[in-house]
């Protein structure tokens, strides 16, 4: 009796450390799987299993396990496949990391499963969430993901001549007796203001439009004051605008006061702030094939397609886009940030979601798209 | 501060002392330049001076006239002479500034749209060669020139060391040359003159294989002025099944740009606040 406890201590070691040196990686699966979700194991039973584990193995960037979780009939390029998840070319993509999933089934037959995964993503601009729906089928006794064929955007050789305008910044110096001789800052006017209340608090949006002949760094400043006089709160608009704005060119504005409802508000004090900034009129981007359409889940979502008409890659996209009612008030500003890079000459995808509650109201619209390029300052 | 309470200081000593001597200052002294103080009586004595950052301490003979050196006297202002020997004795003067050597001129602002009224202001300070303000009436002529041909002329009085106008932008875009002078002083700013807003926005386009492109036809102002390049003209393509849109600046004078539509279009065009004309084009045959 007395060698009983050492002995199951023994077994249970060895027991431990075997799994280990077997599967070392194994434990650490867990991570991202939606809280008490789910247990990693290999063996992929079930189509939420085989899910499970593609997604576990991709966001280990274990790349060789996560393609044998692939259907064999779906992919043909692991390059692809690791670009497709990973990014490239500078992409937002390339600077995020998958922090958690979770899925749920759409419809399963005995051979045949519908996933629809919410994928986290952390990225620079902050955590970004991702839909999409996978196809799952049975080979054999396990199952495996089909994962629609990925290409790698190629870009044809060719020569793209542009007529490069851009607008450069020399300061005065102080040598003046009054002090420096600067020339004035741009003339920037905020040419429509709208204050809600939304599920998360009150949000002041609007338009700004840059009336000078100089490209401008604005921000839109936004202070709520009470029926007393006092400030209750600022905010700033944040990344809910184009910063540098092009002489003539508007840009929607969105500034958010969580937690705060406009009934304790008598009065919104805006402000505009505008600076010189070195900017480049290139590279130009077009915004294709516009519409709004209900997407799988029901929301309302903005589509569209954004084209790079320059020669030089755009590493990341950021879609301002302000919606209108019939009475061209400016009801709701959203944006999102295209998760790939945009290559010369080439179009990629865009999604905006409508809030449920403003989608009704929406009459017309107004895309912008900033832009992000690692190779100019 | 410090000024103030030694002057305090000295009208008190000298209510108490009485007076023993007699102490003539000048009338006006211009600064920069030497003043005398006549004094009465006879003996040592001890000669202060203060004033605008100037405070000095001498002996004196009474009887004799205190010369005082231009370079105490550089500072426009109040001045205290105050002499003592048994008793103590004051005067005040006051140093004017000396002619004008020096023209400030600020204009605003360095950048301004054509016709706006009362767009362009300027003031003029004179000041002498010791940095004081001249304070009496001064005449200063603006001028504003666009190119070769004068806008603007006006001579305008000083009040109080200051002389200022205010007037619109010219019609031309361009550089606008403001000067301001006065006797043989003269002093040059710039203004740049920019396009107003577009005026007049019509574009053209054609079907090309890709989809459509659309032109400006060369972007004026209201007054002829062709808009700076890199100013965004929005051009928004809305056919039966979409809508598309690009930004695009404005380059050597017109903005052009391509876009994908292949079903009947109709395109229009905005720079700023500013719309224009509608352009139809047809489905792609």
């Amino acid at each position: 009796m007395k060698f009983t406890l050492p002995i199951i201590i023994v077994v249970v070691t060895a027991v431990l450390i075997g799994l280990a040196l077997l599967g070392p990686e194994q434990t650490r699966n867990v991570v991202g799987i939606e809280a008490g979700s789910a247990v990693y194991t290999r063996k992929s039973s079930t189509p939420e299993q085989a899910l499970r584990n593609l997604l576990a193995d991709v966001q280990r960037r274990n790349w060789d396990r996560a393609i044998a979780e692939v259907s064999k009939g779906s992919i043909t390029d692991k390059q692809a496949f690791i670009q497709d998840w990973t990014g490239s070319n500078g992409s937002l993509r390339s600077f995020s990391a998958l922090e958690g999933f979770e899925s749920r089934p759409l419809h399963i037959t005995n051979d045949d499963a519908q996933m629809r995964v919410r994928l986290h993503w952390t990225t620079p601009v902050g955590p970004i969430e991702d839909v999409r729906d996978f196809r799952l089928v049975r080979e054999g006794d396990v199952w495996k993901t089909v994962l629609p064929k990925t290409e790698i955007p190629n870009v044809p050789a060719r020569v793209i001549p542009v007529t490069f305008l851009r607008w450069d910044l020399v300061t005065g110096g102080a040598s003046d007796e009054w002090g420096s001789r600067n020339v004035d800052a741009p003339h920037v006017r905020i040419i429509s203001m709208n204050a809600v209340d939304s599920a998360e608090g009150a949000v002041v949006m609007g338009e700004v439009v840059n009336e000078d002949t100089v490209p401008a760094f604005v921000n839109v400043n936004a202070t709520l004051v009470d029926g007393a006089g006092s400030a209750i709160d600022d905010e700033t608009s944040f990344d809910k605008i184009d910063h540098v704005l092009l002489p003539k060119q508007v840009s929607p504005y969105r500034i958010d006061f969580p937690n705060f409802n406009l009934k304790s508000v008598k009065n919104v004090r805006m402000d505009v702030k505008a600076s010189l900034v070195p900017a480049s009129a290139d590279p130009v981007i077009g915004v294709m094939n516009q519409k709004i359409e209900s997407d799988p889940q029901g929301k309302s979502v903005l589509h569209g397609d954004l084209f790079n008409q320059s020669g030089q890659t755009v590493n990341i996209s950021h879609v301002i886009v302000s919606f209108y009612d019939n009475n061209a008030k400016v009801v709701w500003v959203a944006d999102g940030y295209e998760e790939n890079a945009l290559l010369p000459q080439a179009s990629a995808p865009f999604a905006v979601e409508i809030p449920k509650s403003i989608a009704p109201k929406v009459q017309n619209f107004h895309v912008v798209v900033d832009q992000y390029s690692l190779n100019k300052s | 501060m410090f000024r103030h309470l030694l002057i305090s200081a000295a009208i008190g000593l000298t209510a108490v002392a009485g007076m023993a001597q007699d102490l003539r200052v000048p009338a006006s002294v211009t600064a920069g330049e030497e003043a005398t103080i006549s004094t009465s009586g006879s003996g040592k004595a001890t000669f202060y001076l203060l004033g605008p950052g100037v405070s000095s301490k001498s002996d004196v003979s009474l009887g004799d006239e205190i010369r005082i050196q231009g370079q105490e006297l550089r500072n426009a202002g109040d001045y205290l002479a105050l002499v003592c020997s048994d008793s103590c004795h004051s005067g005040t003067f006051y140093v004017a500034a000396a002619k004008p050597a020096k023209l400030t001129f600020l204009v605003h602002p360095s950048r301004v749209p054509v016709g706006l009224s009362d767009a362009v202001s300027g003031v003029a300070f004179p000041f002498d060669q010791f940095n004081n303000l001249v304070l009496t009436p001064k005449t200063i002529s603006f001028q504003l020139l666009a190119g070769d041909k004068p806008l603007f002329s006006r001579p305008i009085a000083t009040q109080n060391g200051v002389a200022w106008f205010r007037t619109a932008s010219g019609k031309s875009a361009g550089l606008l040359q403001v000067n301001a002078s006065l006797d043989d002083l003269s002093a040059k700013r710039a203004v740049q003159q920019v396009a107003s807003d577009p005026c007049n926005l019509r574009i053209t386009g054609q079907r090309i294989p890709i989809g459509v492109i659309v032109q400006t036809e060369p972007v004026h102002d209201c007054a002829g002025n062709v808009v700076p390049d890199g100013t965004i003209v929005t051009f928004s393509a809305t056919e039966a099944n979409g809508k598309s849109t690009v930004d695009a600046p404005v380059k050597q004078g017109v903005a052009r740009a391509q876009i994908e539509a292949s079903g009947a279009t109709v395109v229009s065009v905005a720079s700023g606040v500013v719309m224009g004309n509608e352009l139809r084009i047809g489905a792609k045959p």
